[in-house]
């Protein structure tokens, strides 16, 4: 039980059930100084975490679970995982705190949120391919629900739209599970669900369904499922409607979490488990992203709504990272981890900002706003802020993210990057056509001239933010420096050389004593 | 002493701080004050460095880490050599003018801590702009003194046009910025480093670079650097910068900002040098450019706005000087610019706040009995401008007109456009001087001279326009040795003379008289006020209004290019969007279509049951004794 990452999933189920025994009022300040001490553990995680260690997983936890198939409760963090853990860890009580105003079945809502956080801690640091199913799935249940009964005025239709759609692509993933995890069993006679073991599969290459191979279908089964969750174009549909149906401290989780759920299942699964159908497909994938990040950028500029505004530049954002990990380079490999990070803060903040302004004017049409700067200072201040952190201004952390992607992308791609880069001119477009419409400009509406500036409450949580934004565009060295050698390696196993890297990584097996391939 | 070098950075933007985030004082004084104190620190290191600098002849350096990623490693490297040094000279001593002139113009304002932290914020991002050792660490201030420009330009933002000039300012200078980086990239592709010293070193050593890709390295970098400077075609948002205050119009949008681009090219002239094509591009688009600007200047009325393309002509010539590989040259007239262009923006500014925010010239004139000190620097600026001697801007436009004939990539023609233009530029500064200076008052305003906050700066501008020049003699005159030039030699390439039809002496004789000419030709025109001018406008009325509507450029950029946009987005967002929605949701819609008609059965009436289960029965039997009855 001295095992930290247990406690970060342990911790916040714990603490659910005591939510529930206790009072509203106590059972919020009890579910916010849970979550900081999961951040403070998040952070003792970070200490701990060893650089140079070179051989995949750290602070490994291994519980034997169902032990006749070989599935176990298994844990571990590595380089892909730790700055994932830090985010989800860190957006936690500032979600939290964001509801604090909310008085609807605030006691349920508080245990969703703490159940979420476990379930997301669980996604990020499974190692066992079957626990991982579980928690992936897992954080559904509280999202729709925090989405359907907390939401705005269409929160079912957004709640099941969310639901269906991402379920569906789950689903096909559990087949593509079963048949790795039986594959295996076929090949080396022992069963396990060890995901770095499960990369040892050896593909037949025979196609053997319309012309594509296992391991094709494999990949297009998980691809499809992190693909939705990314949102990829043109799986993007469900997101504006999720995004501006939630309420605040659910918009914020699920832009800065759970789409990088996505993306961290794509460079843990696709990536390393099915590596030539990666090499096949990811053109294509790319080219997605690449649409993503233009029409993304083009629909958010025709956006009345300032929430679909800041989901539809998510699709813009996100199709960078998407960018950086089909390029498989090592600049844009780190750059793509590091923008998960940092999207997570900046589209967090930005749905911070418009729930502070929904809570005052209860509205979220762009057109009802305008001339705030001189009303509220403050807010102003923040927003401009945060939307120069979107929209990549150097300095702040946005730009270091975009960068390397950019900058890895082009050393494999040139093309790609270029496209990409006009993604940069088209940020700077919506962006600034939002912070005209919200602040700039004469106070039309009179309800405008009435309204608060941002409480100690609210100013706290955007400070927060507003210091790890600069603080990750100034010195992001301080996590690219950690989880660089763990990259290094991921890279070189990846970067189509599987038999160099074998070099670099002593085998898996060994290391863990976990029932490896028996050539 | 290298730690100094981030002090340059950190004290401005420690100014910038203190007055945005804690002190928001309300009084002009208190945060002038600071603003002002801390760019007044910033140039005494400055100086100090520079002594150090000629002390020892060596740049210092210092670096702290940024980021690192795979085998990619940047620092945060600051280097302060020659180029440095004149840069962060004219940056933080011009700067600090005009701090000081702000106090007094500003003195009226209701929220003056914002304006003063926008402008250290500024000053902190140019001067990182100068001092970064790399092209991303440059691109950090590139992009920082692109947003302080946004926020300043739309300072005022309770107009929304002034909100949307800072916005127009700041997409255009992204579309550069989109080069920019594309150029970045490609020079690490190349070089596998992104320092200027290592990238020097290697297009002088290596040989396993690609000719092509330095090349596109160089047009990429230019483009950005066109945006950053106002050039064809990303010039159009530098006149609507003007709807900024005054004082930010001088620092910003003529003495530094705008010159970012003249010094990225400067930096980077080792892949200019080996990029002939690129390099004369460049001189045709400066040339162009600065004709093409001189000839709206001629007919514009708004004060500020006449300024505005004069800097687009001028920064056009030193695109000139760059292309034909004459850096040093480009650099001298970025320093003279920024005294004589710095000091036509303030007294502008002097003039504007006199006359209670009058900006027409044709609604000023006989100034010179209310603005005494005012006229009188402004006549230095403008015989600067004109390029009469001795005057600063003579010897350093001298300067760029010679070697756009006499060096190896000049040519005639490119002579010819640089002094048209500047022949047109002599021309509208008289008119410009006149209008305001001579003749009747024509306004309404009541007229009156400013504090000695607001003249002072002007005076210390109007020595650095006089006398300026007078540190870059040309070798023709054998009277001062150029010691501009050899100062920036060890940064910069030279070029060699080639034999043109005319010598040094000769193209300054023609310079000479082309200024005299344009002079006075705007003196018979304009030296009875607005009357004869405005029967030469009747008299070509179309011509005249081509150039009053600014060849239209706005009007053609927004049809061809925003309104395409717009109409891309909408249908993006409208039908598109749309459609991939109902295709997403075609299986659940299914689903439901599906049970909403199979639920028609499910009535729930128990006679209704029946007969479906009889009918049921009835085509079960058939089908069960259909083989027995045929």
């Amino acid at each position: 039980m001295d095992n930290l990452l247990l406690w970060t999933i342990l911790l916040p189920l714990l603490t659910a059930v005591v939510c529930a025994l206790l009072p509203v009022k106590v059972s919020k300040i009890v579910a916010v100084a849970s979550t900081v001490v999961g951040l403070l553990l998040a952070c003792l995680i970070y200490e701990r975490f060893i650089p140079e260690a070179l051989n995949g997983f750290q602070m490994v936890l291994r519980v034997p679970w169902i032990t006749r198939y070989q599935i176990n409760f298994a844990l571990g963090v590595d380089g892909l995982s730790l700055p994932l853990l830090l985010l989800s860890k860190f957006i936690m009580p500032i979600a939290l705190l964001a509801s604090w105003g909310i008085t609807n079945h605030a006691r349920v809502l508080t245990i969703c949120f703490l159940v979420l956080d476990a379930a997301m801690a669980g996604t990020f640091l499974a190692t066992d391919i079957f626990l991982f199913y579980i928690f992936w799935e897992f954080v559904l249940i509280p999202m729709i629900l925090i989405i359907g009964v907390w939401g705005s005025s269409e929160r079912i239709y957004a709640a099941l739209k969310f639901f269906l759609v991402t379920f569906a692509g789950s689903l096909l993933m559990l087949v593509a599970i079963f048949w790795l995890y039986t594959s295996y069993h076929a090949q080396f006679g022992t069963y396990t669900a060890d995901i770095a073991s499960l990369g040892y599969i050896k593909f037949s290459t025979d196609p053997v369904l319309w012309g594509l191979t296992a391991q094709e279908w494999v990949f297009l089964a998980f691809a499809l499922a992190f693909c939705i969750k990314v949102p990829l174009f043109p799986l993007h549909t469900w997101l504006p409607d999720a995004h501006t149906q939630a309420p605040t401290g659910g918009s914020i989780i699920l832009a800065a979490v759970l789409l990088k759920m996505g993306t961290y299942g794509l460079l843990r699964f696709c990536v390393p488990l099915t590596p030539d159908a990666f090499a096949r497909f990811s053109p294509i994938i790319a080219v997605l992203g690449l649409v993503g990040i233009v029409y993304g950028a083009w629909v958010a500029f025709q956006q009345e709504d300032a929430k679909r505004m800041v989901a539809y530049s998510s699709v813009s954002h996100l199709g960078f990272i998407v960018v950086g990990i089909c390029a498989l380079s090592p600049e844009a490999l780190s750059g793509a981890v590091l923008q998960m990070v940092n999207h997570g803060l900046s589209t967090g903040g930005l749905f911070l900002l418009v729930g502070i302004l929904y809570d005052r004017r209860h509205t979220r049409k762009l057109s009802e706003f305008g001339g705030l700067a001189k009303v509220i200072p403050w807010y102003a201040f923040f927003l401009v802020l945060i939307s120069c952190s979107s929209m990549g201004v150097p300095g702040l952390n946005g730009f270091v993210g975009e960068f390397l992607i950019l900058l890895g992308t082009f050393q494999t791609h040139p093309l790609w990057a270029t496209v990409a880069v006009s993604g940069v001119v088209f940020a700077a477009v919506y962006t600034l056509v939002m912070l005209r419409a919200v602040i700039w400009g004469p106070v039309k509406n009179e309800e405008n001239l009435s309204v608060k500036d941002i409480n100690p409450r609210e100013a706290f949580l955007l400070g927060v933010l507003s210091l790890f934004i600069v603080w990750l565009g100034v010195a992001p060295q301080s996590l690219l420096g950690k989880i660089k050698p763990s990259l290094d390696v991921y890279w070189s196993q990846n970067s189509g050389n599987r038999e160099t890297a074998s070099v670099i990584l002593p085998p898996r097996d060994s290391v863990e004593g976990e029932a490896g391939p028996r050539e | 002493m290298q730690v100094v070098l981030f002090g340059l950075i950190l004290i401005p933007l420690l100014g910038a701080i203190l007055n945005g985030l804690v002190l928001r004082s309300k009084h002009t004084r208190v945060a002038g004050g600071i603003a002002t104190a801390c760019s007044a620190a910033c140039f005494l290191l400055a100086l100090s460095l520079s002594l150090n600098y000629f002390e020892t002849g060596t740049p210092l350096s210092a670096a702290l880490p940024w980021m690192s990623a795979g085998p990619f490693v940047l620092n945060w490297g600051l280097r302060f050599d020659a180029l440095t040094l004149v840069m962060t000279l004219v940056i933080t001593g011009i700067g600090t003018l005009i701090h000081l002139f702000s106090i007094g113009y500003m003195d009226e304002e209701k929220s003056p801590y914002r304006y003063f932290a926008y402008l250290n914020l500024f000053l902190s991002a140019m001067l990182l702009l100068v001092l970064g050792d790399s092209l991303p660490v440059l691109f950090v201030g590139w992009e920082g003194v692109g947003l302080c420009s946004y926020l300043l330009i739309g300072y005022w933002y309770e107009d929304i046009d002034k909100a949307n000039a800072g916005m127009k300012a700041f997409v255009m200078n992204r579309i550069g910025d989109a080069a920019f980086l594309l150029g970045v990239f490609i020079c690490y592709q190349q070089f596998k480093s992104v320092t200027f010293t290592e990238m020097a070193h290697l297009t002088a050593t290596s040989n396993s670079l690609s000719v092509w890709w330095l090349e596109m390295a160089a047009l990429c970098l230019f483009v950005g650097a066109t945006g950053k400077s106002a050039q064809i075609p990303l010039f159009t948002w530098l006149p609507d910068a003007m709807a900024g205050p005054t004082p930010v119009s001088a620092l910003i949008h003529a003495a530094t900002m705008v010159t970012a681009g003249i010094y990225l090219v400067a930096r980077t002239a080792f892949l200019f040098q080996v990029s002939p094509d690129v390099s004369q591009w460049m001189a045709y688009t400066g040339a162009f450019t600065a004709l093409f600007a001189a000839t709206i200047a001629l007919v514009q009325k708004d004060i500020k706005k006449i300024l505005a393309y004069s800097t687009v002509s001028q920064l056009g010539l030193m695109f000139v000087a760059l292309g034909v590989g004459a850096y040093s040259a480009a650099l001298f007239h970025v320093m003279t610019h920024a005294f004589f262009k710095a000091l036509l923006f303030l007294a502008a500014g002097a003039i504007i706040h006199g006359l209670h925010g009058e900006q027409d010239i044709f609604k000023m004139g006989g100034l010179r009995k209310h603005f005494p000190l005012t006229f009188l620097f402004s006549s230095i600026a403008v015989a600067a401008i004109c390029g009469l001697p001795p005057f600063s801007g003579f010897f350093s436009k001298d300067a760029i007109l010679f070697a756009a004939l006499a060096s190896p990539t000049g040519d005639v023609l490119l002579w010819g456009v640089a002094s048209l233009a500047s022949l047109l530029t002599a021309f509208y500064m008289t008119r410009f001087y006149l209008l305001i200076f001579f003749g009747d008052y024509r306004g309404e305003a009541h007229p009156h001279e400013g504090s000695a906050l607001l003249w002072i700066p002007l005076a210390v501008l109007a020595v650095g326009s006089a006398f300026a020049g007078l540190v870059g003699m040309p070798h023709g005159l054998h009277m001062l040795p150029d010691y501009f030039g050899q100062l920036l030699s060890p940064v910069l390439p030279a070029w060699q003379e080639t034999h043109a039809f005319l010598g040094e002496i000769g193209a300054m004789s023609v310079a000479v008289a082309v200024a005299a000419l344009g002079i006075g030709t705007a003196f018979v025109i304009y030296r009875k006020g607005t009357g004869t001018g405005e029967k030469l406008a009747r008299a070509f009325s179309p011509l005249y209004k081509l150039l009053l509507g600014k060849w239209y450029i706005d009007e053609l950029y927004e049809l061809t290019i925003v309104l395409p946009f717009k109409a891309l987005c909408r249908f993006s967002s409208r039908i598109i969007d749309r459609a991939i929605d109902v295709t997403v949701l075609f299986p659940a819609r299914l689903a439901r279509v599906g049970g909403t008609a199979l639920s028609l059965v499910q009535v729930g009436a128990v006679q209704v049951h029946l007969w479906i289960m009889v009918l049921g029965g009835l085509v079960l039997l058939w089908w069960a004794l259909r083989g027995l009855v045929v």
